[in-house]
């Protein structure tokens, strides 16, 4: 397993380099002078001359990358405009909200995705299995940013249930940060929640398909037994898998929900970043959002081994 | 007829068939109604007899639907029934002019990787496998960001961020296609790689194709109003659907039909787009014949 891990590892490599490329390159699309976009009001020409020897921007543009990618190398992602932070410092404060946040809609998709998933390919093409893809296909039609204002209508200006907006640790206050992420995290997790419906879906009517299950019948199991110890447990594999591939998706879908919710995570850093021409948080935000990404990737193929003895047996 | 065009597959000549299937597929209907209904009224918006969606209106500000103005007014007392139907025009054009950047982009890229393969291959998967680690919502936005906020570059960054799924898409149907007995045929009788390609392979890989690009037209009218949303699509005063539900948030309390219209009509179209790519998927599938 070490070996086969350091392989997918080697194999990430060459992806990063590429996303690095493409990272750095977004600041030359930047329309007109990026000294003067950094300056802001200042016009002297003594500071413009100075910025643009401490950005080394009069070097030619190759050698410009090697530098920002070696500062990246090290841990040098630069340094917010706005707060006067290292762009790492700030991503490793605003990144726990979100992995907390992204977690609890994990939970909401799991909840709803798989057990929906599992009464529609049992009862396949009955009312049951209409019904949730039905609401499968409105989980993913639904843009979350609406579902977010209506159910903050709703449950906080109308029921006043629980807060339209706020965010408290969860090592602070455990109950109200659970109260402040519930509405995000579920609004999160609709979407996700409908694509993990089909997929067990799907794979449970495989499964379900399989000799051995005609076997099991046969021998006269109660249909609870073959549904949940012989059809979910290997129809589980490409859930798991796929769950940990969604997990990479969830930190890039925070971004408009904690825009919604006011929740101070990594998705309203790139957010407040963009508006306030911060580029290298910016960059900083696409560059650890994709390095989470090829992580989780990984964690997914470790998965997909793991849980499979066939796989194990040739590694 | 000639002899190679006998020998290709049935299932991509015969598009009536296909359209027999996905009339039969009531989802698909629904979806397609929906589609052109919210396309005719788009298309339609300065004919019909609405109000000018940018006339303001101090006396009507956050009025509730009424029978002077159907779906009530926003904060500056515009009617918001006629922003709803000229923001239609915003949220599909992007929707439909995304794919198509996408689409011109990336199908050529991925019949080149998988019809050559070797370094063209190597270097194009690589670079798709990196470009589809960055999540599309982000690479929208950073893109949108860079590229300074406007509808148009909104559609290009949506269109860019798509593009490596269908570099890929397409790369794997060409690799299934080209060893197919009537690409042999063509090679055999002398044709070049450009006619092969273009002939033989390209209408061959197209069903899936097709089938991908109306489902990313729904993942990409989404993007555009959440774009528009942020601020970075659609720019004030022009109508969109997301920049509609920016200025609605707030004013939950105290007008709230400003947000229910526009997330609804974003909910029906990808819904009718999310209908209509299903509906394809099971007509153009050889293996549902």
């Amino acid at each position: 397993m070490p070996v086969y891990i350091a392989k997918r590892l080697l194999v990430a490599i060459p992806t990063l380099l590429i996303i690095s490329i493409f990272v750095f390159s977004l600041q030359k699309l930047l329309p007109g002078d990026p000294i003067l976009a950094m300056a802001g009001e200042e016009r002297d020409p003594a500071t413009l001359a100075f910025l643009r020897e401490k950005y080394r921007l009069n070097d030619p543009v190759i050698m410009q990358y090697f530098h920002w990618l070696g500062g990246i190398l090290t841990g040098d992602f630069g340094i917010s405009l706005r707060t006067n932070q290292p762009v790492l410092e700030l991503i490793g404060q605003k990144l726990p909200v979100t992995i907390q946040l992204a977690m609890m809609a994990m939970f909401f998709a799991l909840a709803i995705g798989i057990p929906m998933g599992i009464l529609a390919a049992v009862w396949k093409n009955t009312a049951i299995d209409y019904f949730a893809n039905f609401v499968a296909l409105c989980g993913l039609s639904l843009p979350n940013f609406w579902l977010g204002i209506m159910l903050i209508l709703l449950v906080s200006v109308n029921l006043g249930w629980l807060p339209a907006s706020g965010y408290e640790s969860i090592f602070v206050d455990p109950v109200r940060s659970i109260k402040t992420t519930l509405m995000p995290a579920f609004v999160l997790g609709t979407g996700l929640a409908a694509q993990i419906m089909r997929h067990t879906r799907s794979s449970m009517l495989g499964v379900l398909s399989a000799d051995y299950i005609r076997t099991a019948r046969a021998k006269g199991l109660s249909p609870w037994t073959i549904v949940m110890s012989h059809s979910f447990r290997n129809a589980l594999l490409p859930i798991v898998t796929m769950s940990a591939l969604l997990f990479g998706e969830l930190l890039a879908g925070a971004v408009l929900t904690e825009q919604i919710f006011t929740i101070p995570g990594f998705g309203k850093l790139i957010v407040d970043a963009v508006f306030n021409r911060d580029y290298a948080v910016v960059q900083g935000v696409v560059l650890c959002t994709a390095i989470g990404f090829i992580l989780m990737n990984l964690v997914a193929d470790i998965l997909y081994v793991l849980l499979n003895p066939r796989l194990r047996v040739n590694l | 007829m000639t002899v190679l065009e006998t020998i290709a597959p049935l299932a991509n000549r015969e598009p009536s068939r296909a359209w027999r299937k996905l009339r039969a597929n009531k989802g698909a209907v629904v979806g397609l109604v929906i589609i052109l209904f919210f396309a005719v009224l788009a298309a339609m918006a300065p004919l019909l007899p609405i109000a000018d969606p940018l006339a303001t209106s101090w006396t009507a500000l956050r009025k509730a639907p009424s029978a002077a103005h159907w779906f009530g007014t926003d904060d500056l007392g515009r009617d918001i029934l006629s922003r709803m139907i000229w923001g239609a025009q915003s949220s599909l054009l992007a929707g439909v002019v995304s794919v198509v950047i996408a689409v011109i982009i990336g199908v050529p890229f991925g019949v080149i990787s998988g019809y050559f393969g070797g370094w063209a291959d190597l270097v194009i998967s690589r670079v798709t496998d990196a470009l589809l680690a960055l999540p599309f919502l982000i690479t929208a936005i950073a893109l949108a960001a860079f590229l300074g906020p406007s509808l148009m570059n909104a559609m290009i960054a949506i269109g860019l961020s798509a593009m490596p799924i269908f570099v890929r898409l397409t790369r794997g149907q060409v690799l299934a296609v080209k060893t197919e007995d009537y690409v042999e045929g063509a090679r055999a009788v002398g044709l070049g790689h450009l006619d092969i390609m273009w002939r033989y392979i390209l209408p061959n890989v197209l069903a899936p194709i097709i089938v991908q690009a109306t489902l990313t037209v729904a993942t990409a009218i989404i993007a555009e109003a959440s774009l528009s949303f942020l601020g970075l699509g659609q720019q004030a005063p022009a109508p969109s659907w997301g920049s509609m539900l920016n200025v609605a948030k707030n004013f939950l309390t105290q007008a709230p039909w400003m947000a229910m219209w526009p997330g609804a009509a974003i909910f029906l179209v990808v819904m009718g787009f999310n209908l209509l790519g299903d509906g394809l998927r099971d007509a153009l599938d050889p293996r549902e014949a």
